[in-house]
């Protein structure tokens, strides 16, 4: 009796993860794009509603009504119209990275426009507070709160409404149709255009009901709240096979029963339950990518004209001569040795510091390159594989007191070691399926591990002294910096060498054909793992370094698993497979910022330093916060990788090819007028 | 007369409904060049498939020079010996065609792997650039080996395919449809080809096939397909003369 009654406290939960995991599947399968971007709409909504209700106090149906069936939708159209219907053929990977800079851009976006001040106690979509304010006023033996009942109420209506919209409409049957096989719905005359215009807003709604269902249960109303859940609520998404929305809902209902009766029925105190309770949708996300059948071959057997796919856009060819591979590499050198003398001499302390951090970020960077430009695998765990390298650091020095250059190498090997024992089960997944298990993964190692104090160090975390080299002491910020651009540079080496060796080579072919590679006897999972292993070791050596930069290894300051999905978006959209868009990506996350937080004081700066300023100056002063600062440069990270379906092989990639081409013909331009006036001279 | 190098007994498979193989037998002796042929959607690709271990048959049971490989997987197969090239072509992109016969020949010889790559870095040595040079002239790639492989036209590219399997020194060779998509010199060109192939390595040889002429010319035995099921087997000149393979394939009337 008990167990069925934290069941039925389970529903309501239940039911905001199948309503989280219908939307993204709408999407999935009318146009191809796993919208992590979900998240960020469903926070908009949230705060359209909140401020509605809160700051201009209107009654709750309409500013319902506008939340969520006017602001949603138009947000799903404006997504649909200008971003992913230029993305139909683009690959799953360009997707996803769009999706993923959406993510990033759109809370920071409507921070910009509602303020960006903590909204405490979100509004239900409920008029009363309880239940037993208005049912079984005595006698009840539980109560729902409002958001329960919203929820609830919510979800049956929009089950009904689906069902009615998939058995009964016109339209209902043409998004199944394109959801069975988009070709074969094309050549039978559906306008798949409309039908994924229709889809997106559709699922645009159920996100905005999602946001502004799920507001009150948080104390105040975050992006990065609802995103954790929306990574909860994908363990329905993979229940339903990415397919099935009956199946979807399902998971959904189940998972939320099985976390309240996990809940009620652990033992409370146990290190288990602490670590199990809030980790329990990611737990079962790992397990049912690793282990539901039929994830793989979903593509192929649900529509029959899959195969008749057009082939895929040959790559970017580059020919590059060697020549200009030895003097770009002589250049960027030069240009490394004189940036470094210039931070030496010029830099203050400040902005010394956010050097050296991102020198220490490029390290990490690298690391990227190797795991998703090299192996082709997005994966989005690379902060908690550097946060491995850190922890371990840290115990290490503090455990043993062992010099921290060796613990740091201990910490590579044990953030490599994590890294390989992940990679085997998951590099057997495809495309968005290995991003999601490391997604999973990320947040496992957050809700389980970093709270415990062998990991973490508990609350405080574990302080990591600056190495001490023969006479040099490197708490001097500008030798730690010399001592960061060696190690990057050692990192640019080795990862440089595995690009052109043959790990880089089997890599190269398994990325562009896994059959060919296979049919020449490479093994695909070996090759993976491999690289993946590399990738976490590097990851844990800058990881390491930035303990050290930041003098302890802490997981809130440095590692946040939402930060590590924008480092991924920033390199991605900068060059996956290039060592300057590293480098670039890692200065540029760190000082990007800090130079627009300086412009965007300096209206404030000069009002107060000239008292008899003009007085737009100080109109623009109150105008400018200081606080945009980060959504901005947040922003244009975003979109940075929103811009990634159209270079796929990065901007600063594309920006070098451009120019090493124009090099290139110019030089063979010159070659061939000297050689037609060397034929004209003799006659 | 030597001993069977690849021998299937009773090759099924299934998917979702349609049985695309039924309790296919099929042997292959060392050195012979046997074709596969029959129409569009027999079966002839899945069958490669199940042979290279793409594809896991639901029963059934493959023996390759000796051993049993029914548990192997398609990297481990084509170590033992397999290679195969494809109906819808796989090159590696970004990589022109030198790279491709480099990587086969890599993977052949496991030169090269993580910590040589770090240590000494793994540049192309002279040997395996003249083992790469005698493919690439055998096939007349020379003057092709610097150019990206998907800038070639679909005949160079079946070729390219073709090198890359030959630098796995396989002992039996599949291919399948190598002429499809090609024109009547192309395909002249690809049995020179072929021709020049099993002349000078003697390797067995599995073609699938629908250009009749050119299977006359290059099979000494071939197995006809037809909705999953064996139709006939045996010398070229008797099985194409077969009235029930005339009128399943050649779709001649009765
Ligand atoms: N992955 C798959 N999923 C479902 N059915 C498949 C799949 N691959 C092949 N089939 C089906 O199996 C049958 C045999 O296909 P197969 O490609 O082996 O034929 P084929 O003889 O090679 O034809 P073709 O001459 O067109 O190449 C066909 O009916 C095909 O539709
Ligand atoms: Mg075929």
């Amino acid at each position: 009796m008990q167990l069925l009654e934290y069941a039925i406290r389970g529903i309501p939960t239940g039911c905001v993860f199948a309503l989280l995991a219908v939307g993204l599947v709408l999407t999935y399968k009318t146009s191809g794009v796993f919208n992590l971007a979900y998240a960020g709409q469903a926070y908009v909504s949230a705060i359209v509603y909140y401020e509605l209700r809160k700051e201009l106090e209107w009654p709750l149906i309409p500013a319902g009504v506008v939340a969520i069936l006017v602001v949603a939708p138009l947000i799903g159209l404006l997504l649909e119209r200008v971003l992913f219907r230029y993305l139909r053929s683009a690959g799953a990977m360009a997707k996803l990275v769009t999706s993923l800079g959406l993510l990033i851009a759109i809370p920071e976006i409507a921070k910009l426009i509602f303020g960006s001040e903590t909204r405490r106690n979100p509004p239900p979509l409920w008029w009363v507070r309880r239940t037993d304010e208005w049912l079984w006023p005595e006698g009840a033996t539980f109560v729902l709160d409002a958001g329960q009942v919203a929820t609830i109420v919510s979800t049956v209506v929009v089950v009904i409404a689906l069902v009615v919209l998939f058995r009964s409409t016109n339209l209902g049957l043409r998004m199944r149709a394109v959801v069975e096989s988009p070709r074969l719905a094309e050549l039978s005359g559906v306008d798949s255009e409309r039908v994924s215009m229709a889809a997106w807003m559709l699922s645009s709604v159920l996100a905005g009901l999602a946001g502004v269902l799920i507001a009150p249960l948080f104390a105040s109303l975050n992006p990065f709240d609802l995103f954790t859940l929306l990574v909860a609520a994908l363990a329905a998404t993979v229940f339903g096979g990415l397919t099935s929305i009956p199946l979807t809902f399902l998971g959904g209902i189940l998972l939320g029963v099985l976390q309240a009766v996990l809940a009620g029925t652990l033992p409370t105190d146990s290190v288990l339950t602490n670590g199990l309770r809030p980790s329990l949708p990611f737990v079962v996300l790992f397990l049912l990518l690793l282990f539901r059948p039929g994830l793989r071959s979903t593509k192929e057997v649900t529509d029959p004209l899959a195969t008749v796919d057009a082939p895929p856009p040959p790559p970017v060819v580059r020919s590059r001569p060697p020549w200009m591979t030895t003097g770009s590499r002589v250049f960027g050198t030069v240009v490394a040795v004189l940036a470094l003398a210039a931070c030496w001499f010029v830099l203050d302390s400040y902005w010394l510091g956010l050097t050296v951090s991102g020198v220490v970020l490029s390290i990490i960077m690298m690391s990227l390159i190797v795991v998703v430009g090299m192996g082709g695998m997005l994966s989005l765990c690379q902060a908690a594989l550097a946060a491995i390298g850190a922890f371990a650091t840290a115990q290490i020095v503090s455990a043993t007191g062992a010099p921290v250059l060796l613990a740091l190498v201990a910490g590579v090997i044990a953030a490599a070691a994590v890294g390989a024992l992940l990679a085997i089960p998951v590099v057997r997944l495809d495309g968005v399926y290995l991003a999601l298990a490391t997604l999973a993964f990320a947040l496992m190692f957050q809700s389980i591990f970093v709270p415990l104090s062998w990991v973490s160090g508990g609350a405080v975390p574990i302080s990591v002294p600056r190495p001490v080299i023969g006479p040099i002491d490197l708490s001097d910020d500008r030798y730690f910096l010399v001592f960061a651009v060696i190690c990057a540079t050692v990192t640019a080496l080795i990862v440089i060498r595995l690009r052109e060796g043959t790990t880089g080579r089997f890599l190269q072919a398994l990325q562009t054909s896994d059959v060919a590679a296979a049919s020449i006897g490479i093994s695909g999972s070996r090759s993976r793992v491999v690289a993946f292993a590399i990738a976490a070791g590097i990851a844990g050596f800058g990881g390491g370094m930035a303990a050290i930069d930041l003098g302890q290894a802490s997981y809130e300051a440095s590692f946040p698993y939402l930060i590590g999905l924008v480092w991924v978006a920033l390199l991605v959209s900068s060059g996956a497979r290039s060592i300057q868009a590293a480098v670039m990506s890692g200065l540029f996350f760190f000082l990007f910022p800090a130079l627009l937080d300086r412009l965007f004081r300096f209206p404030s700066n000069w009002a107060e330093s000239n008292p008899d300023a003009p007085s737009w100056v100080n109109s623009i002063a109150d105008a400018v916060q200081p606080t945009w600062a980060q959504s901005v440069a947040f922003i244009l990270f975003g979109i940075g990788a929103i811009t990634y379906a159209k270079h796929p092989e990065g901007s600063i990639e594309a920006q070098t090819t451009a120019s090493v081409n124009s090099i290139v013909r110019r030089v063979e331009a010159r070659n061939e007028r000297r050689a037609l006036e060397a034929e004209r001279v003799p006659t | 007369m030597t001993g069977a190098l690849l021998t299937a007994t009773g090759v099924t498979k299934r998917y979702a409904g349609i049985v695309a193989l039924a309790k296919v037998d099929l042997e292959v002796r060392a050195g012979e060049l046997v074709s596969v042929i029959g129409p569009n959607g027999a079966g002839k690709s899945t069958l490669f498939d199940c042979l290279t271990g793409v594809q896991r048959p639901d029963s059934g049971n493959v023996v390759f020079d000796g051993r049993d490989v029914d548990r192997m997987r398609p990297a481990a197969r084509a170590r033992a010996g397999m290679a195969r090239t494809f109906q819808r072509i796989e090159l590696f992109g970004g990589m022109t065609v030198l790279d491709h016969l480099l990587v086969a020949d890599r993977a052949r010889t496991r030169r090269g792997g993580l910590f040589t790559d770090i240590l000494t870095g793994t540049k192309p040595s002279g040997v395996e650039l003249a083992r790469c040079r005698v493919v690439l002239r055998l096939l007349g790639l020379e003057e092709w080996a610097e150019r990206p492989a998907e800038s070639l036209s679909l005949g160079k590219g079946r070729l390219v395919e073709l090198a890359r399997a030959l630098m796995c020194e396989p002992k039996l060779l599949f291919l399948d449809e190598p002429s499809s998509g090609l024109d009547r010199r192309e395909t002249d060109e690809m049995g020179e080809a072929l021709l020049r192939v099993q002349a000078e390595r003697g390797l067995a040889v599995l073609l699938i096939e629908h250009d009749v002429p050119l299977v006359q010319r290059l099979a000494e035995r071939i197995y006809v397909l037809d909705y999953g099921e064996l139709l006939a087997s045996g010398p070229t000149a008797k099985v194409l003369a077969d009235q029930k393979v005339r009128v399943a394939y050649l779709g001649a009337s009765s």
